[in-house]
């Protein structure tokens, strides 16, 4: 044991030159717990201070008039972090039900004393100013450590100058990017790899909604077609094999640029095998369920009950395939699965039935933030498919490994934040939206009954939650920002950017090439030839925006290089980029 | 036993049809002897080719009118007279049966239409039995012991030998141009080859350029082809650019002029690719008529992007194709290929599976139960990718092709297990052959080489030496992949890939035991370098049959030019369309019927507001394109992303939501 705590001091260094909250419930004792962290557990008590934990240990010397927790034997976990949330996120100009605040509190009660809250502007929006927005309203409402993805809505010039910015000092070092939602934020596959190679540099993690975007507009088009426009509709148009298929790509490009890449909202089998295989073969990519995939599966979209059946539409959907939950929980506990998030976006059923006679305009987003802990703890650990630690490292550890909190957040250790949770694992209780923090009227986990939950939780040394009484602090939330090129996913990355090609120039004979001239007829045959051969000019208009989009979108990098050269001064920089 | 009785065969044989007259012989089905273990199995094998085949008969009559006029290369149509000129038909006949003498086949003008052939074990993809086979007017006429045949008929050998179908090639490209420069193997010279390798059928690609229709370039296909093919040939049409317009002349290819097969480039960015939406609403129409699509599976987007990263790198040789194409990038558009196939509930063919993982993948979809097809090539079946990296540029440059041959070594025997278990179904050479002189128009720049390999000729004998020599595959097998399966794919079965009554007369006389030496002095293309140099192969045709004329004997080539036919196939193909049509029906999704909501619906006026005035969405801005100079860049972006992209869903989708106004942006936000 005495190892164990020099162990920790050694962490503890790098967090002594870290601002104390400001918010300190002076000092703390937890005592008597089993303290469970993602790799071993061992009885120890919890010595917290100025939001900090100071000591771990037994028989620690602590000043007199600490207040006292008394754990009993239950186990202290780190605070769970919840990397995917959007409270925030508008739909036709609706805010999500649940706000920072609401969000937060509902995480706060179900063991989450972190998020990572989605940044999603709009097309043409300036990234900068969506975050500040974000930050802004999240600085005043959230009652818990927060942090924050950006996505990405369309890729071009601007966007690269910003997400320099917002990596080197606002501290975002991961950004979602976009294969669905066609003529929206759809980006092509040549913007991704451009967005990638970029962001690689950068040093962020690239996260991905993956679903064929082309695909899923096709076949809304044919279902609403075919007269259906319920619920139901959402997953039909939105089949398990297009989250594979996207998944699959976004894989390949990560491994064609060397980025590593993050797979959000894993719902299907097939997504979740494609992930496994990869990773398998060696690719830098992680994997997230989520509290619904992990639960319920898409059966509900056929219910009866209109605002049941939309409560459920997420994207990618919930697989109909019964036995999904079980598959990804398996695959959770066996580490092919890193991550739990909840997709969190919970909008009222007025706000679902914006889509009512369509089902294309139904606003996306499921509750879970608030049962995504007990949930993982009754779906796996309770099975007996995982074990606490893994139930550590998958419901914060991991996350805060890939996203660079660690070991400030995710572990009980000398120096971490006092984001502490006592969990009960004999508790039980029947879900539902009566009982719930969230605000949503409905809950999709409605009746299910879920062991496993947490008896206190303390975030930034602070006793938030304890046996049901909920005292969070409007705005009592830090935005903690996250340095680039997190270990636990660039390590690998780094290394194998050495396998450059280092062969020198061709220097073979080459055959001559008399005869070509001849060869080369005058008809179009290079690339570029579609535009230069069409006659008509109307006809022109669909075929040359065809190819201007084409180069334009493909390379600013070897074309920038081109920008310097010729560079003459005035308004010639857009025919440049022509090319 | 066996071999007892068909010694006493031949004897037999002439005394019957000396005795017999010759006009309409009743063929004789002799049960017992070598079928007396399997009674009937051999009927139930000879298949009702009438029945099968409305077209037979028109392209029977067409076929003896055609061959009147150019009558100097085969001989004439001889309406056999019956019997008044016996006792001359006797010499030839009996001159015809010593080998010495039939370099004068060609001579005899009758003999060409009338064929036996003897003591040969024909080989089906189904089962192997010891029979003759007699032709006439091209068609397989009887099969059997002892036939009843006219007196006075060429007579082949094949003792020892095995009888096949003769080979269909399903992807070779004679014709199609690369940067201007038409192969330097066209439509004569390629199918001299496939005939001097086995090959009797080739399924050439009509590459359409974008913006001219699909039936000029068709037709200036076909025209060459007719004018230049030795062999039989059908046409593949190769779609570089997807729009709706295309639906009415997809349709009058499929019903009048007998193609069923469009091949769509997921590669070759800006230039033929097509975006997934295109081809989701492609497959969704050659469902409809009952085609098959093909892709050329590689991710253009990658590649055009890493084509510029090797380019940037100073990388310029051969090599580049090879590390600008990696094996991730044609796997992974296999993938997608697969999936818009599953959802578009269409058939789809995978040209050219050239990796591991891409075979992979495919074996995967079909253990899934989704109707795709892989076509591995000769060159991924004989040789792998480490050439690229060749001192000698125009070796080097000789493998480009794309997907590219891997660099694995191990990937051409992966391939050749798939093929004998059944995962990958067809085998084609992808022939394109393209000379040095040509291929080094991109010394400078490696993406500027005329990709395509040659194989046509080697296609068969590869498969032999790599499958069935090594006991991976049996003969049945090797028929089948390299015959059979394709004709079924593409619904020329049973006329082609088959010994049966009815069939073609394209046979093959296969010597399992001969070897050869591929080299590129004494192939039959003119391209100076082959991909297979020095190769031993051991099984050759050595004698090629096509349209009932003996084109290949004793090693000599014998082939006349404009003398193949193009072969009509008709759509659905019940091999594949089967499965289809049945899914189809089970497939109707479903709405849930439940009452009106009736709750509190948000309000949904406060969304106009919300659409921040910016030019959000690709799609709005691109109509009016504003002069302004710096909107150039951005709507030209915008514009051409949507139109491209789909023509349809815009309309359709205005159709449902259709407030007026610029909403649909904002219904795909969902």
């Amino acid at each position: 044991m005495q190892c164990n705590i020099s162990q920790y001091q050694n962490v503890m260094m790098d967090f002594n030159q870290l601002p104390p909250s400001p918010l300190q419930s002076g000092r703390l004792l937890i005592k008597g717990g089993r303290v469970v962290n993602d790799d071993q557990s061992l009885y120890a008590d919890v010595y917290i201070e100025d939001g900090l934990i100071k000591q771990v240990g037994e028989n620690l010397s602590v000043p007199g008039g600490v207040k006292v927790i008394e754990a009993n034997g239950r186990m202290v976990i780190p605070g769970g972090v919840d990397v995917n949330t959007c409270l925030m996120k508008p739909h036709l100009g609706a805010q999500p039900a649940d706000g920072f605040l609401q969000g937060t509190r509902a995480a706060l009660a179900g063991g989450t004393t972190m998020i990572i809250d989605h940044v999603s502007p709009e097309p043409g929006q300036s990234l900068l100013e969506a975050f500040e927005c974000w930050q802004e309203a999240a600085d005043k409402k959230a009652c818990c450590d927060y942090s924050l993805h950006v996505d990405i809505p369309q890729w071009n010039e601007t966007v690269k100058d910003e997400l320099e910015l917002l990596v080197q000092d606002k501290g975002i070092n991961s950004f979602q990017v976009y294969m669905a939602y066609k003529d929206v934020y759809q980006l092509s596959d040549s913007e991704l790899y451009e967005a990638l190679s970029f962001l690689k540099q950068l040093g962020a993690v690239v996260l991905v909604h993956a679903e064929n975007g082309d695909l899923v507009a096709q076949e809304q088009r044919k279902i609403l077609r075919m007269g259906i426009t319920g619920p139901e509709g959402h997953p039909l148009s939105r089949p398990e094999e297009l989250e594979a298929e996207a998944v699959f790509r976004a894989i390949t490009l990560g491994n064609r640029v060397n980025c590593p890449m993050y797979i959000t909202k894993v719902m299907s089998k097939s997504a979740a095998d494609t992930i496994a295989q990869a990773r398998r073969k060696g690719s830098v990519v992680f994997g997230e369920a989520i509290t619904a995939s992990l639960v319920t599966d898409g059966s509900h979209y056929w219910s009866k009950n209109w605002a049941k059946a939309a409560a459920h539409v997420t994207s990618p959907p919930l697989s109909p395939d019964p036995t999904t939950p079980d598959h990804l929980n398996t695959l959770l506990a066996c580490g092919d699965l890193q991550v739990v998030g909840s997709a969190h976006c919970a909008y009222s059923p007025s706000q679902k039935a914006i889509g009512r006679e369509d089902f294309t305009l139904i606003p996306e987003g499921t509750n879970g933030v608030e049962e995504r802990m007990g949930f993982v703890w009754d779906r796996a650990v309770a099975m007996g498919k995982m074990d606490e630690n893994q139930f550590v490292a998958v419901t914060s550890t991991n996350a805060a490994k890939i996203f660079n909190l660690y070991p400030r957040k995710g572990r009980i250790a000398p120096g971490s934040d006092a984001d502490v949770v006592i969990w009960d694992p004999d508790s039980s209780k029947t879900i539902t939206a009566k009982l719930q923090q969230s605000t949503s009227e409905y809950n999709i986990f409605e009746g299910l009954e879920c062991r496993g939950g947490p008896a206190l939780v303390l975030s930034q040394g602070r006793v938030v939650y304890e046996e049901g009484e909920l005292q969070a602090q409007q705005g009592a939330g830090q935005f903690i920002p996250r340095k680039h090129f997190p270990d636990y996913a660039y390590q690998r990355v780094k290394s194998r950017n050495q396998q450059g090609v280092t062969r020198g120039l061709y220097d073979g004979p080459v055959c001559d090439v008399v005869p070509t001239p001849k060869y080369i007829t005058p008809s179009p045959s290079a690339r570029t030839s579609p535009t230069s051969h069409q006659p008509q000019p109307i006809r022109n208009l669909h075929q040359s925006s065809f190819s201007l989009s084409g180069t334009q979108s493909d390379d600013y990098i070897p074309r920038r290089s081109g920008h310097r050269v010729v560079a003459p001064p005035g308004g010639r920089s857009n025919i440049t980029s022509l090319g | 036993m066996m071999s007892g009785r068909r010694c006493s065969q031949e004897d037999d044989c002439c005394s019957l049809l000396s005795r017999l007259g010759s006009d309409s012989p009743r063929p004789r089905m002799k049960y017992g002897g070598m079928f007396c273990s399997v009674e009937g199995a051999f009927e139930n094998k000879t298949l009702n080719f009438e029945s099968f085949s409305p077209q037979t008969q028109r392209r029977r009559a067409a076929r003896t009118q055609s061959q009147g006029p150019d009558g100097g290369g085969g001989g004439q149509t001889v309406v056999f007279p019956s019997g008044h000129t016996q006792e001359s038909y006797d010499h030839l006949f009996i001159s015809c049966v010593s080998p010495p003498v039939l370099p004068s086949i060609n001579s005899v003008c009758f003999q060409g239409n009338r064929l036996i052939i003897k003591g040969g074990k024909i080989v089906n993809d189904d089962q192997s039995f010891y029979a003759d086979v007699y032709v006439e007017d091209g068609t397989i006429k009887q099969i059997g012991e002892k036939l009843i045949v006219p007196s006075c008929v060429k007579m082949v050998d094949a003792y020892g030998q095995l009888v096949i179908p003769g080979g269909v090639d399903a992807n070779t490209n004679l014709h199609t141009p690369q940067r201007g420069m038409h192969p330097a193997d066209d439509f004569y010279q390629g199918t001299r080859a496939a005939l001097s390798g086995g090959t009797t059928t080739i399924m050439d690609h009509v590459l359409v350029e974008p913006g001219t229709s699909l039936l000029t370039a068709f037709n200036q296909w076909r025209e060459t082809a007719d004018q230049k093919a030795c062999c039989d040939f059908s046409l593949h049409l190769d779609i570089t650019r997807w729009h709706e317009g295309l639906c009415e002349e997809l349709e009058t290819l499929i019903k009048d002029q007998g193609v069923n097969s469009f091949l769509f480039f997921m590669a070759y960015k800006d230039k033929y690719q097509s975006s997934d939406s295109q081809l989701y609403e492609a497959f969704g129409v050659l469902r409809d008529l009952g085609a098959i699509a093909q892709v050329h599976a590689e991710n253009g987007d990658i590649i055009d992007e890493e084509q510029k990263k090797l380019l940037f790198l100073g990388i310029t040789g051969p090599e580049g194709h090879v590390l600008s194409h990696p094996e991730e990038v044609e796997t992974e558009a296999v993938y997608r290929a697969v999936t818009i196939a599953k959802q578009a509930n269409c058939p789809l063919y995978v040209t050219k599976v050239m990796s591991k993982s891409a075979a992979d993948v495919i074996a995967k979809a079909r253990k899934k139960g989704i109707v795709v097809y892989g076509e591995p090539i000769t060159a991924s079946l004989a040789t792998d990718g480490s050439h690229y990296w060749s001192k000698d540029w125009a070796t080097a440059a000789a493998f480009v092709m794309s997907p590219p041959l891997n660099r694995d070594p191990s990937t051409p025997q992966y391939l050749t297990s798939l093929l004998a278990c059944g995962d990958l179904q067809v085998t084609s050479s992808a022939q394109a052959s393209f000379s040095t002189a040509q291929k080094a128009v991109g010394k400078d720049d490696f993406t500027l080489i005329p990709e395509g390999t040659n194989g046509i000729e080697e296609r068969m004998s590869v498969v032999w030496d790599r499958a069935v020599t090594t006991g991976k595959m049996d003969e049945n097998e090797f028929v089948a992949v390299t015959s059979t399966n394709a004709s079924k794919l593409f619904n020329i079965y049973p006329r082609k890939g088959r010994i049966a009554v009815g069939s073609d007369a394209d046979i093959v006389i296969w010597n399992p035991k001969e070897t050869r030496t591929v080299s590129a002095k004494t192939h039959n293309l003119t391209v100076e370098v082959n991909i297979l140099e020095g190769l031993e192969l051991r099984g050759v045709a050595s004698v090629v049959i096509s349209g009932g004329q003996v084109v290949l004997e004793d090693g000599k080539l014998n082939v006349a030019k404009g003398s193949g036919h193009f072969i009509p196939r008709k759509g659905f193909p019940d091999a594949v369309y089967k499965r289809i049509r049945a899914r189809s029906k089970m497939a109707e999704a479903r709405g849930v019927p439940r009452g009106n909501y009736d709750g509190p619906v948000h309000d949904v006026i406060s969304m106009t507001t919300s659409v921040p005035p910016t030019p959000t969405t690709r799609g709005t801005t691109c109509p009016k394109t504003q002069a302004s100079l710096r909107n150039l860049h951005q709507s030209g972006f915008t514009l051409a992303g949507t139109q491209i992209d789909d023509h349809i869903p815009r309309r359709s989708a205005q159709k449902i939501v259709a407030p007026p106004g610029g909403r649909s942006n904002i219904t795909s936000l969902s």
